[in-house]
């Protein structure tokens, strides 16, 4: 048994490295701007949040609607710590260059944009975490669009700019950055699972009595999964505002965060593997294959119907309900995909020809 | 007389303006299976909520080992509407969470089973010792505590070689057949290392030949583990065959205690469970 998980782990080692030459490679051949890099830097950037939100509602069972939030603080922290002191005056022009007069590297800015989403987080758990289910995603929401609006504020523009965007920070223009801060921190989020706290995790979410009776501090351990959560959703607001390379915080409206759990309940409450592929679906879908439904379209005389813009919407939004209708628990359940998993599947398979 | 070990004193429990325990005082010593028994809805489960902190008396004080555990007294709204006894002896609050009570040493198995169902059986029981382990959330995802972690998965697998579940260990806990989730819930429980271990009517849904087993289980644990025992129980057969003593419980007041043959012959226990007899009939 040992042996086996020693070979599933370097079978596992090496097709993480196949998809590091992967992306390189995709890195070098796909033209910057096309359709597909969008895709795969979307896909990236928001499989790092759906894997983060995935952590508090699948894991922990914490109905929370707050990641568009969190993912603001995060990009802002970002943006505001690493513009260039140089370029603050055109950008705070209103303001008068704004009250930070420092500028930090891109990756500190990473960081802080976590640390300081985990922070607020910490604040906001205080009286939200007693909240259960329903009302906890109401509380969440709220607070995501009061953070919006507070962002917004003239009072605070010599720190955000108020209604103006942010913009001339340090961004990316490769897809194997956004690819490996997302590998690294999903990683983490994997390992932090598998461990004891991980399991601490699940059984909340199984039965919070249970849990209590097994001597688990049921406010200590919410909270930590709150905070983790953020600190990663934070993050994946770093990314994404180095990916648009502009930032305001209009865009950061409750609809990003349903996008979101929409891709988690696709992808399957629960399953880390499931979050990654669904968030690749979702944009391959939303950004690319489903694209020619909103162009008319010509077959010789004949006009084929129901094409125009928008219709794609539509379309997706049915496949939406099926998904819903029919596979309940997402594509993956909670199951993972992992290399042991396909080897017992194939043994599984394997009984049965032999036993029939 | 041996050390004492928990000791109830004087609890009320009032939901609004019914009181489901009536001024309960108990006592259980070192080494001793001590059963609570008493007709349906005379408030033995609300007393063991009492006592490993899901509910908060209205009055009254718990101790374990000598120490004040929980500890309360009618307060706000409730000064009015207590309609117990004793309301001006306690003076302090103390109300830890179920964890400081479970942390404390007094590990107990629910009623309606209570099972992580989505994970397996031996991860079920290696809940239990998280929350024993030192290692914070860092040094576990970055897994520098494997010396630990190897500690605990050991200390997992003798609870469930203790219970005989050892070969089902893979199994998803919600596919075990019920009598199986009941030795798991135990195992769980044991695998806290309590002192103190609260049973919440284990033989409950088995026939009578599992709750044989079920006794000589318990008393075997019990020898095996140095543990005390406060069971909640419906089988007659159980009580009197493991308890060292039993307390009476009808409508939340305590109305018999004794050794298993002097309850067996009480006048008021055999009106609580049969009715007022007609003697003339």
């Amino acid at each position: 048994m040992k042996e086996k998980k020693k070979s599933d782990m370097i079978i596992s080692a090496v097709l993480l490295a196949a998809l590091f030459v992967v992306v390189a490679v995709l890195d070098k051949r796909l033209s910057a701007t096309g359709i597909a890099m969008t895709v795969l830097k979307k896909g990236c950037i928001y499989s790092l949040v759906a894997v983060s939100m995935n952590l508090l509602n699948g894991f922990t069972g914490l109905f929370s609607l707050g990641q568009a939030g969190f993912m603001l603080i995060g990009g802002y922290t970002y943006a505001i710590l690493t513009i260039p002191v140089e370029a603050r005056n055109s950008v705070y022009q209103y303001f008068d260059g704004g009250i930070v007069q420092f500028a930090l590297p891109f990756w500190v800015g990473i960081i802080a944009a976590g640390c300081v989403a985990a922070l607020i987080a910490w604040l906001i758990g205080l009286p939200v975490l007693r909240l259960k289910s329903d009302y906890l995603a109401i509380a969440t929401l709220g607070f995501a669009e009061i953070i919006r609006a507070f962002f917004q504020w003239d009072k605070l523009g010599v720190l955000t700019n108020g209604s103006n965007m942010l913009r001339k920070y340090p961004s990316f223009q490769s897809l194997m950055f956004p690819f490996v801060v997302a590998v690294i921190c999903i990683a983490a989020i994997v390992l932090l699972i598998n461990s004891s706290y991980g399991r601490a995790f699940m059984a909340i979410r199984d039965d919070e009595v249970a849990a209590e009776a097994m001597g688990i501090n049921l406010a200590h351990h919410k909270r930590m999964s709150f905070c983790i959560s953020s600190f990663f959703a934070g993050i994946g607001g770093a990314l994404l505002a180095m990916y648009q390379t502009t930032i305001q915080a209009s865009a950061f409206k409750s609809n990003m965060t349903y996008e979101i759990l929409l891709i988690v309940v696709i992808g399957g409450l629960g399953s880390i593997t499931g979050s990654v592929v669904a968030t690749f679906l979702f944009y391959a879908c939303s950004e690319w294959w489903l694209r020619f439904l909103d162009s008319e379209l010509m077959i010789g005389a004949f006009k084929v119907p129901l094409l125009r813009s928008g219709f794609r919407k539509v379309v997706f939004s049915v496949i939406i309900m099926l998904i819903v209708l029919f596979a309940r628990k997402g594509l993956m359940g909670d199951k993972e995909f992992s290399v042991a998993g396909i080897r017992e599947f194939f043994s599984k398979r394997k009984k049965k020809e032999a036993g029939s | 007389m041996s050390e004492n070990i928990l000791r109830v004193e004087n609890v009320t429990m009032q939901f609004g303006g019914v009181v489901a325990v009536n001024n309960l005082s108990l006592d259980i010593n070192k080494g001793e299976i001590v059963a609570l028994i008493g007709p349906n809805g005379a408030g033995k489960t609300t007393a063991f909520n009492v006592v490993t902190g899901v509910y908060e008396p209205t009055n009254g004080r718990v101790s374990f080992k000598g120490k004040t555990i929980v500890e309360n007294h009618p307060q706000g709204k409730m000064k009015k509407l207590y309609h117990g006894e004793n309301a001006g002896v306690y003076t302090h609050v103390v109300s830890p969470t179920p964890d400081k009570i479970t942390k404390l040493g007094i590990a107990r198995t629910f009623q309606n089973i209570r099972l992580f169902g989505k994970m397996t059986v031996f991860e079920n029981v290696l809940i239990a010792r998280h929350m024993r382990s030192k290692a914070n959330f860092m040094s576990a995802t970055l897994r520098l505590n494997h010396a630990e972690e190897a500690a605990n998965r050991e200390a997992a697998m003798k609870y469930l070689k203790l219970v005989g579940l050892e070969d089902l260990q893979l199994e998803k806990a919600s596919s075990l057949p019920y009598g199986k989730q009941r030795r798991l819930e135990i195992a769980r429980a044991l695998a806290t290392e309590p002192e103190l271990l609260l049973l919440d009517e284990p033989a409950a849904g088995m026939n009578p030949q599992e709750t044989v087993e079920l006794a000589h289980f318990i008393r075997d644990v019990k020898n095996q583990l140095d543990l005390s025992v406060f069971v909640i129980e419906h089988h007659m057969d159980l009580v009197m065959e493991i308890s060292d003593r039993i307390y009476v419980l009808d409508f939340g007041k305590l109305i018999a205690t004794g050794t298993p043959e002097e309850i067996q012959n009480d006048p008021h226990v055999i009106e609580a469970y049969l009715g007022v007899g007609d003697e003339d009939a």
